[in-house]
């Protein structure tokens, strides 16, 4: 892992060692190293694939690039028609700018390419999608059924059930079974998106605003749908307090109906970016004493690659985490917003969010 | 800042591939997982209670064939019990029968033996009577050839008679 992911980082290092072997030629051509600017390149989306730069030679896959424009409708090609050997020029009255593409003209244009992202995304959901229809089908054959489950159906199995007694049973209780397939869905779309989010060389999905913001706002319609009257009654009319204190209270209760899924949106997101920059910011130490000294760098490799290999352990660890507590919040908010219905006998008891 | 910005592509697409894999996933997987792992809950619960049934079952099974075992064996010791009582009765009526049958044989057999002495007594008597008949008949013969001797024995038999 550690290897592999320092060939991730290895056109970071192309600078310093062209560096140390033309130091006169490149010294006022060559840009300064600058981390910050590499570690937010890197957890951001891009339109071209990167892997890693030799020299002169770019490792890059280039993406499709889907763009809908009012004046001009769909326009399809790919990324790399904005590249003509090392200038970035103009194609179909588009620029590239930095990771945004732009109409020459300045008319508004919606970019729905299938970025670094959005690739990465949609191949681990093929993996989700073939490995849990692949355990269904097992299932249906009766293995796991009649007999002791099987293969990835044990690795499956514990993390299913713990969904359904931890999240879905206590916070749902009897409604639990209809909310159940939504819930097993957004732990394995996070999980599976952070996981390969931390291979080397793979895009940052999960750590992405807008990933996190599509699972919130689904969240969000699922929770308003699910709400029932007296769910509102007791939002817009707290029983049993004072009415100065009502009339404080109300506007805080309806606030907080849009900031549980807010809260859901810039958990995930956060943590899955600080554990990025994190890993880079490790990395790129390497090469910020590389810079100063070679061999401070290479002194301080050892180091930087035993904490790096730390956080991605508890990267690993946080993904699950993440998913879990997105999932079990998800629960949490859904039962809130029904609970104290007819079923419930006094109806004022209010479930302990974490 | 540009961190924070959703792009639109992205959330167009991701929203998408979530409902996307949310319905290929519902039908094709987690209804399957789902019934599959409550079918099996539900094959664990209802087998351990019919094994404790059985278990139950057994138990009562096994007493209920020690008490057939222990009624067998009381019905068994009766038996022989029985057996040989009938056995000792019949012994002894058997002897008792021998008895009075060896009795009865020995009686008929001294009767017997008595009538044929009897009659060998009187055939006896009767040819004793016949050979002195004929011994004295010869004697008599012989000795009355001459007159000498004839008179001799009559004098002696008159004799005799005069006595008596």
């Amino acid at each position: 892992m550690v290897a592999a992911f320092s060939l991730f980082c290895l056109h970071i290092t192309s600078p310093v060692f062209a560096q140390e072997h033309e130091p006169v030629a490149h010294e006022s051509a060559e840009a300064k190293l600058d981390p910050a600017k590499i570690i937010l390149e890197h957890i951001q989306d891009a339109h071209e694939w990167h892997f890693f730069t030799l020299g002169d030679f770019h490792a890059s896959i280039p993406l499709p690039v889907i763009l809908y424009s009012p004046t001009k409708g769909f326009s399809v090609f790919l990324s790399s028609k904005f590249h003509k050997g090392h200038e970035i020029v103009p194609y179909k009255g588009y620029e590239m700018t930095g990771n945004k593409i732009v109409a020459s003209d300045g008319t508004a244009v919606y970019d729905i390419s299938i970025t670094k992202n959005v690739l990465q995304m949609m191949l681990a959901l093929i993996i989700l999608v073939l490995l849990m229809t692949g355990i269904a089908k097992k299932y249906k054959d009766g293995q796991g059924v009649t007999s002791a489950p099987k293969g990835w159906q044990n690795a499956m199995e514990p993390v299913i059930t713990f969904i359904r007694d931890e999240a879905a049973k206590p916070n749902l209780g009897p409604k639990w079974k209809k909310y159940f397939p939504y819930l097993l869905t957004v732990f394995f779309f996070i999980l599976i998106n952070c996981l390969v989010g931390l291979l080397p060389g793979s895009a940052n999905v999960t750590g992405n605003v807008a990933f996190t913001i599509v699972l919130g706002v689904i969240a969000f319609f699922i929770i308003l749908f699910s709400t029932n009257s007296h769910f509102w009654g007791h939002i817009f009319w707290p029983p049993g307090v004072p009415l100065f204190v009502k009339i404080i209270l109300i506007p805080i209760e309806f606030a907080s109906f849009f900031i549980k899924p807010a809260a859901l949106i810039i958990r995930l997101f956060a943590n899955m970016i600080a554990g990025h920059i994190i890993i880079l910011s490790f990395v790129s130490l390497i090469f910020i004493f590389g810079e100063m000294n070679l061999i401070a760098g290479w002194g301080f490799s050892p180091l930087s690659i035993a904490f790096t290999v730390f956080i991605y352990f508890i990267e690993i660890l946080v993904a699950f985490i993440q998913a879990f507590i997105f999932t079990n919040l998800a629960a949490v908010f859904i039962g809130q917003a029904f609970e104290g219905g007819h079923d419930d006998i006094d109806g004022h008891a209010d479930p302990v969010i974490l | 800042m540009e961190l924070l910005l959703p792009g639109i592509g992205i959330l167009f697409w991701t929203l998408i591939a979530f409902g996307l894999v949310y319905f290929i996933l519902k039908k094709f997987a987690w209804n399957a997982i789902i019934k599959g792992l409550d079918d099996r809950e539900t094959n664990i619960a209802n087998s351990i209670a019919t094994a404790e049934k059985v278990k139950l079952e057994m138990a009562q099974l096994k007493s209920d064939n020690e008490a057939l075992l222990v009624a067998a064996r009381e019905e068994r010791a009766i038996m022989l019990k029985e057996a040989k009582e009938t056995k000792d009765k019949m012994i002894a009526q058997a002897k008792d029968e021998a008895k009075e049958q060896a009795a009865k044989i020995v009686a008929d057999a001294q009767i017997t033996i008595h009538q044929q002495k009897m009659a060998a007594l009187t055939d006896l008597k009767n040819q004793v009577g016949n050979l002195v008949l004929e011994i004295s008949e010869k004697v008599l013969r012989k000795e009355l050839s001459d007159r000498k001797e004839q008179e001799n024995y009559i004098h002696q038999l008159a004799n005799e008679v005069k006595l008596n």
